[in-house]
């Protein structure tokens, strides 16, 4: 008989062996799969890497999901250190988007650089708002905020909708419903051949990273997430760090919403998230609440999204079976972590 | 005799912690045999495998000398094996014999009359006293025990084992549980009594195996030995047992409390008209059983409970309505040691000095913390206190009870306070480390500090306290000397009566 036994202390060696035979299993898994559909498993594996990194262009590309990705990551972070399950990434990215837009459609006589300021600002505010909802509800009222924050999403998106079918509808746009396009003062200027966004994200990774190791803040937001009581038995204001760290959680989701709309769509839609909101809780969860393990979590995923659109062309796989490959290898990472706490062992005859 | 259960060589680990390296254990019919340690000595785990919670590593068990494997607590009551938890496994709003039937396998119509005549008959066959149509929750903590054990006896219970149960008993109580086991074994059934309490073991058992860092030491007749003996076995070297009481100047007086009352959330009343001072020099002891508003009393003292009337004041300041972080801003300089070490005095996953900065963030201006001087004072503190632990940055939950202890009221003291309010300080801590904890707590009487001390073992606090204050329902019964102390009066107050002097 099998039997599950609690690993104690697991060494980094441990780890990253583990880590190791996961991706080898989920190659040799999915492998078999291609290899089923006539496919050579080593050529699909192959230009699916090519077709993330292979050239300039490509790895551009996968950069474009990467940086939001790592910034909605590091967003949803804050609030997950305090435990507080912040799953409301999407609405706050749109919001967000939402707020930023404003600015890009009705001041795009602005400065390049002021009005691109404000509309990071916006977005900041934008997604800083939609998070105060359920921060406030939940320590005024005791709500659940994993409920609260999902609903939120949707609000957004039929917001945003409403928004393209109505009031801004672009009158030039002959009757097609659709946002005008930002100006092109209104547009994230690129910087080595993609837009700036990733040096917005570089710089919040490190800002967020001294916040939460060598701050008075980040410390509290560290003891509030260990225990409720001891942060208020140490005289910590519970609230006050509850309701602020939430807020920065959402704002930092809601920048993210901005550079989507400046940077990659130019204009507002209501799938400019691209799924980035949920598939952040992926990757916040698999870098082990670590700003700095997020970066490579953040563009291997962005590299198996972009690879698996490759193969798609490259060999005539249809859509739905290049998913299939990519969530057979996040199958077997994630679940790597199970096997990262326990060992499987072999019961004795007593 | 018979032996009912013999353990045979068992082995526990989980993870990289071994909780019984090499145990044997032998129960026989009739005795009472007591299963003495420190904490962390293996005891429950070896009790929790016999009553089918957790399997042994390797080694083996036998129950009436036939070698069997104890699955789950289901295959241990099949096997006649009961064992009464510290927390009681009861349904709340159900009665008792609602509790005692519940989960029995029986024929499709229940045969009501027939099997109350048989809890009846069982109650009154161990002079087990219980109303059996009471609801649980309107029970005393001693009531309930009884109604666990006729529930164990009425599954058919042969070998029955009793996980610290005097903790939260009065001495009244406690005389009729023994009264009780004494019954039980004399009608032949095995009973294992876990404690750590040395007293007890000399009262009540036939035998005692003592168990030290997961090894039997050694099974003895209880009347062949005696209380010096057995603490030597249990800490593996020569100890002292005695607690001093330093005789101090009374000072001034630091904390006053006035008519405090505070209700909780159902809108009880959980303090009622409390009145007491404490001056400084004075330890001053908290008797009563659990749940009589002790916590109630150190959080609001501590301003974590809501107050709902009276008047508590610090120097003849009122510290109605402050916060925790306003009474440290205005400089009073009061410590309280929670009860609840790592859930509210410390974060566990945290190092020294991160636990350390809870209370010192205050004292740092500006946004940045400031470990690396903080470095030096925990080094001091490891030093001072002889904490164990490879080094201050080393996660508090991986240090043993008694360290972890030190940790917490090492900050504490470090803040020089002038009032310091302990909870349950020796809570599970060995008999060393208690006495390392006793001998702070008089250094700190000997400063001037006034200390309100919380405890739960009648001895140590008639041999540590100036005055036992008595709490019973939320209520002060009494405030005794505690040189002039007897056992018994304190024992009524704890129940609710009243001392006629």
């Amino acid at each position: 008989m099998l039997r599950l036994v609690k690993r104690g202390h697991v060494s980094k060696r441990e780890r990253i062996l583990i880590y190791f035979l996961s991706v080898l299993a989920a190659l040799v898994t999915s492998g078999l799969f291609v290899l089923l559909m006539g496919h050579s498993p080593w050529q699909v594996f192959q230009s699916m890497i090519l077709g993330a990194f292979g050239s300039r262009l490509r790895f551009q590309d996968t950069m474009i999901i990467a940086v939001p990705l790592i910034i909605t990551s590091v967003g949803i972070m804050i609030a997950f250190k305090m435990k507080f399950w912040n799953i409301g990434g999407e609405g706050q990215i749109l919001i967000g988007a939402l707020f930023a837009s404003y600015f890009a459609l009705n001041f795009s006589d602005w400065p390049r650089p002021v009005l691109l300021l404000v509309m990071l600002l916006a977005g900041f505010a934008g997604g800083a708002l939609v998070a105060l909802i359920p921060a406030v509800l939940k320590v005024k009222l005791q709500t659940n905020e994993t409920i609260v924050t999902l609903m939120l999403n949707y609000i957004a998106f039929h917001l945003v909708t409403y928004l393209q079918y109505g009031p801004w509808r672009d009158p030039n746009s002959k009757g097609f419903p659709k946002i005008a396009n930002f100006s092109a003062n209104a547009l994230l200027p690129k910087v080595f051949g993609l837009h700036m966004g990733w040096i917005i994200m570089l710089i919040l990774v490190v800002a967020i990273t001294i916040l939460l190791r060598y701050t008075k803040i980040g410390y509290k937001i560290a003891v509030v997430g260990e225990s409720k009581d001891t942060a208020r038995y140490a005289g910590m204001n519970l609230n006050r760090i509850i309701i602020s760290s939430v807020a920065v959680s959402g704002g930092i989701c809601g920048m993210v919403g901005m550079i989507e709309a400046a940077g990659v769509n130019y204009t507002l839609t209501p799938s400019l998230t691209g799924g980035y909101g949920f598939l952040a809780i992926i990757t916040t969860w698999l870098s082990g609440l670590n700003p700095v393990a997020i970066i490579p979590v953040s563009v291997l995923f962005a590299a198996l999204t972009k690879g698996g659109n490759f193969i798609q062309t490259a060999f005539q796989i249809p859509q739905s079976a290049a998913s299939v490959i990519q969530s057979i290898i996040l199958f077997f990472v994630i679940g790597a972590e199970f096997f990262i706490q326990y060992r499987i062992v072999g019961k004795e005859k007593g | 005799m018979t032996i009912l259960a013999e353990m045979r060589n068992i082995k526990k680990s989980f993870g990289d912690v071994i909780a019984n390296r090499d145990v044997s254990f032998e129960l026989r019919a009739g005795e009472i045999h007591a299963l003495l340690g420190e904490n962390g000595a293996g005891k429950s785990t070896l009790m929790n495998m016999l009553s089918g919670i957790y399997q042994p590593d390797s080694g083996s068990i036998l129950i009436h000398e036939k070698p069997v494997t104890i699955r789950s607590p289901k295959e241990a009551i099949k096997l006649g094996i009961g064992m009464i938890h510290q927390h009681y496994k009861l349904v709340e709003k159900f009665t008792a014999l609602e509790n005692i039937l519940m989960g029995q396998e029986s024929s499709f119509f229940l045969r009501k009359k027939e099997l109350i005549q048989k809890v009846e008959k069982l109650a009154r066959n161990y002079h087990i006293a219980a109303d059996l149509n009471k609801s649980i929750y309107t029970m005393s903590i001693g009531e309930k025990q009884s109604v666990d054990i006729l529930k164990v006896l009425y599954q058919g219970a042969k070998i029955l084992i009793m996980d610290e149960p005097t903790a939260v008993l009065t001495p009244q109580e406690i005389q009729s549980l023994f009264q009780v086991m004494r019954n039980m074994a004399a009608e032949g059934c095995g009973i294992v009594i876990i404690t750590h309490k040395l007293n007890e073991v000399m009262e009540i058992s036939d035998r005692v195996t003592v168990l030290q860092k997961g090894s039997t030491v050694k099974t003895l007749i209880t009347a062949e030995t005696n209380q010096k003996e057995l603490t030597d076995l249990m800490v593996g070297k020569a100890t002292d047992l005695q607690i001093e009481r330093p005789k101090t100047q009374l000072g001034k007086v630091v904390l006053k409390v006035e008519h405090l009352e505070a209700i909780n959330k159902d809108k009880a009343k959980v303090l009622k008209d409390i009145s007491f001072e404490l001056r400084e020099g004075e330890v001053l002891g908290v008797a009563g059983v659990a749940g009589s508003g002790q916590k109630e009393l150190c959080e609001a003292l501590a301003g974590l409970y809501p107050v709902s009337g009276g008047q508590i004041t610090f120097h003849g300041e009122s510290l109605i309505g402050k916060s925790p972080a306003e009474i440290i801003n205005a400089g009073m300089t009061m410590s309280f040691v929670p009860e609840d070490r790592l859930g509210m005095g410390l974060v566990g996953s945290m190092d020294m000095i991160d636990n350390y900065l809870l209370k010192a963030h205050h004292k740092q201006k500006g946004l940045f913390l400031k470990r690396k001087p903080l470095e030096k004072v925990c080094e001091n503190m490891i030093k001072a206190l002889d904490i164990q632990t490879p080094d201050v940055h080393y996660p508090i939950s991986k240090l043993s009870g008694g360290n972890i202890q030190k940790v917490l009221i090492g900050r504490e003291i470090e803040t020089e306070p002038q009032v310091l309010i302990t909870a349950y300080a020796v809570r599970g801590l060995d008999v060393g480390s208690a006495h390392t904890i006793y001998e702070l707590i008089n250094e700190q009487k000997q400063k001037g500090v006034a200390i309100l001390f919380i405890g739960e073992d009648l001895d140590v606090i008639m041999e540590l306290c100036d005055r036992i204050m008595v709490l019973y329902d939320g209520e002060v019964k009494g405030i005794v000397n505690g040189e002039t102390a007897v056992k018994e009066e304190i024992g009524l107050l704890m129940g609710g009566g009243k001392l006629y002097a």
